[in-house]
């Protein structure tokens, strides 16, 4: 694969960690801010820790990579003890509780979990159960947030979850789910599904995380289906790392484009391992990528325009002129892909005009 | 070793105006760029005896002015960390200010491997003595008389770095943040002082920054053992008051003027525990520094 220069250091430094001790202080300069941009600085370091590399980079660099443990490292402390609070809130529910994304990796322990850093934590519910969830948070301290009543309506009409609640006194960030996609979207994977597959973590009872290929697919769908790219390359490197992981299991290959077609979530999938390919050189087998059929090659031929410029840190010295041009058709697309035509004209009608003229923060 | 000093004033304006200077500030390096004459203006004043290191920069900061209409009405400043803009812009003439506050917010945000209090450092014979306090209880005064008269070599006037795997303190020094009625004071009471020009109407009300003692400077690398903690307060009129504090009052003080106690966990508490453990900590009031200072030549 030819690198073009739409390649970033910090995509070359992800691929081949091993070749960092060779990178000097200007190289590291560079590294460390489009890691920062990225979000990716202590996974970064997690990567050159589990090498054993640390001891061998410039000693600037390494220290600024022991800044960003420290964060990390109480942001997992953060994120478990939420977790358990949560588990502590829900309980009289008897539902199991399902954790997604940043949080269902830091309690399953899976490798995409160092170093990484999240702003909130992603739970799903059944959908006939979310009121009762809903409540219960309540009770324990979280508040909705989006009071107006248009993004009421807009959450518990036409989105996959309640609109986002903050806890009065530690401000941590919740999204109950009850589904991967909007209801309005075009893609309508069955959360039933996902829920039946779901596996319980050990040691905790009642908490529960996707099936491996489920993971991987929740990851897929909510890199490429969505607008926002401002952690688009940490995204992909979490479904690299989980396929790194997964993958030296011959079984989780086998079961992965089957669960895709059933839960209709090929397209992302496809985008997903792709990409990986192209940007990190994620092992996939060809048998499994033959299997996945892509959109027409001038839609590709876009696609590959597009996504290249967006997976990459988001960072002046990355991208070309081009890049914030594909940053807001892909913004156009990732809304597209949510809601039909004239909901979406409505919704956006909505947000340009008549949100901005009610007063208050809550509004815009 | 290359120093600002060793540019004129305008080579210095030229390189901050283009590919910027990379300025050595304790540990920390900042890659600084800024077309903006105050800014040149006051490195040049302040920082002559600072070194220039080429490569690797720790934080790197421009200073600009906002494209926007309000530039020919009223003309602002904005801080870009890294090319994004972190503050709210400011007036332009508060660009200088402006550098020295964002060049704290980085240390204190960042700089995850010390515990960082919110506290003046001053060391004589390798002890320390901290001057923690909230804004206007007269610490950067007790700082400034303490360097300037009192022989006592500067380590920082706002940030207390202690590091977590040794437990001494380092040196970051700086220019000395004076404000208000202090600035006068400081410029009667310190001979031969050098200071940069007052800047008015900031939220800290007027302020201006004293030049660090070249001999501070020089000795940036060595660290200092914490010895004592001392809450100063200034009453005017005042006599002298020391009040020997409790360990556990002394801890709890430290704490709250803390910026990243929470943040650094169990590693934290270890460290300002064995920081307090060392120390004596006082409740101090003063009227004249003066007084004050032979306070501080007694401790034990």
């Amino acid at each position: 694969m030819t690198r073009d220069h739409l390649d970033s250091l910090l995509t070359a430094a992800l691929r081949s960690p091993e070749r960092l001790p060779a990178l000097d202080d200007a190289g590291w300069d560079l590294l460390l801010r489009q890691a920062g941009a990225a979000n990716l600085l202590a996974i970064l370091s997690c990567l050159l820790e589990e090498r054993g590399l640390l001891d061998r980079i410039v000693p600037a660099a390494r220290e600024q990579l022991a800044w960003a443990r420290v964060l990390a490292c109480r942001h997992r402390q953060g994120v478990l003890w939420e977790v358990r609070l949560i588990r502590q809130a829900l309980a009289g529910l008897d539902v199991p509780l399902i954790l997604l994304k940043g949080a269902a990796y830091t309690v399953a322990g899976l490798p995409p979990a160092q170093g990484r850093l999240f702003s909130d934590i992603d739970v799903l519910v059944p959908e006939e159960r979310i009121g009762e969830a809903e409540a219960a948070l309540m009770l324990a301290g979280w508040a909705g947030t989006h009071h107006d009543a248009y993004d009421q309506r807009y959450y518990r009409e036409w989105m996959h979850e309640l609109p986002p609640m903050r806890h009065l006194r530690r401000s941590s960030m919740i999204d109950v789910h009850h589904a991967i996609l909007p209801k309005t979207a075009a893609l309508r994977p069955d959360p039933a599904l996902l829920r039946a597959a779901a596996i319980p973590v050990a040691g905790t009872p009642g908490l529960h995380v996707l099936a491996p290929a489920d993971m991987v697919l929740h990851s897929a769908v909510h890199l490429f289906s969505d607008g926002e790219f401002n952690n688009g390359l940490r995204d992909l490197f979490d479904i690299h790392r989980l396929l790194c992981h997964f993958g030296t299991d011959r079984r989780f290959w086998a079961e992965l484009v089957p669960r895709a077609r059933r839960l209709e979530l090929e397209r992302p999938l496809f985008y997903a391992l792709r990409y990986g390919v192209m940007l990190l050189d994620t092992p996939v087998p060809e048998t499994v990528r033959n299997e996945l059929s892509g959109p027409s090659p001038a839609l590709l031929a876009l696609m590959d325009a597009l996504f290249r410029r967006v997976l990459v840190p988001d960072h002046a010295s990355c991208g070309d002129r081009f890049s914030p041009v594909a940053r807001f058709l892909l913004y156009l697309r990732g809304n597209w892909l949510r809601m039909p035509p004239l909901l979406l004209a409505r919704h956006l009608f909505h947000k340009a005009f008549l949100s901005p003229r009610k007063s208050g923060p809550e509004a815009a | 070793m290359t120093t600002v000093g060793s540019l004129t004033r305008a080579q210095l304006g030229e390189h901050l105006a283009g590919p910027g200077i990379h300025l050595r500030t304790g540990r920390f390096t900042t890659l600084l760029r800024s077309p903006i004459a105050s800014v040149a203006d006051g490195i040049h004043l302040l920082y002559g005896d600072y070194p220039l290191r080429e490569g690797f920069a720790d934080f790197h900061l421009d200073l600009v002015r906002p494209v926007t209409l309000r530039r020919w009405l009223r003309p602002q400043v904005t801080l870009l960390y890294d090319g994004r803009s972190m503050f709210k812009p400011l007036p332009l003439d508060q660009a200088f200010p402006m550098f020295e506050w964002g060049l704290n917010w980085c240390v204190s945000s960042r700089a995850n491997r010390y515990l960082i209090v919110h506290a003046a450092v001053v060391e004589k014979a390798g002890r320390a003595v901290i001057l923690p306090a909230p804004p206007g209880s007269g610490k950067s005064t007790l700082c400034a008389a303490l360097v300037g008269r009192g022989g006592w070599r500067l380590l920082s006037d706002e940030l207390t770095l202690l590091r977590l795997d040794d437990g001494m303190l380092h040196p970051l020094p700086r220019p000395i943040s004076l404000k208000n009625a202090s600035i006068g004071v400081i410029r009667e009471y310190v001979p031969g002082s050098v200071m940069s020009r007052a800047v008015t109407d900031t939220v800290k009300g007027t302020v201006a920054h004293l030049r660090a003692p070249a001999d501070s400077v020089a000795r940036a690398g060595e660290a200092a053992l914490p010895a004592w903690v001392v809450f100063p307060r200034f009453e005017a009129g005042a006599a002298v008051t020391a009040e020997p504090m409790p360990r556990a009052d002394t801890f709890m003080q430290l704490a709250q003027n803390c910026f990243n106690y929470s943040l650094l966990g169990a590693e934290g508490f270890t460290a300002l525990a064995d920081l307090v453990e060392r120390s004596q900590g006082y409740r101090f009031r003063y009227g004249v520094l003066d007084e004050a200072l032979a306070f501080f030549d007694s401790l034990p």
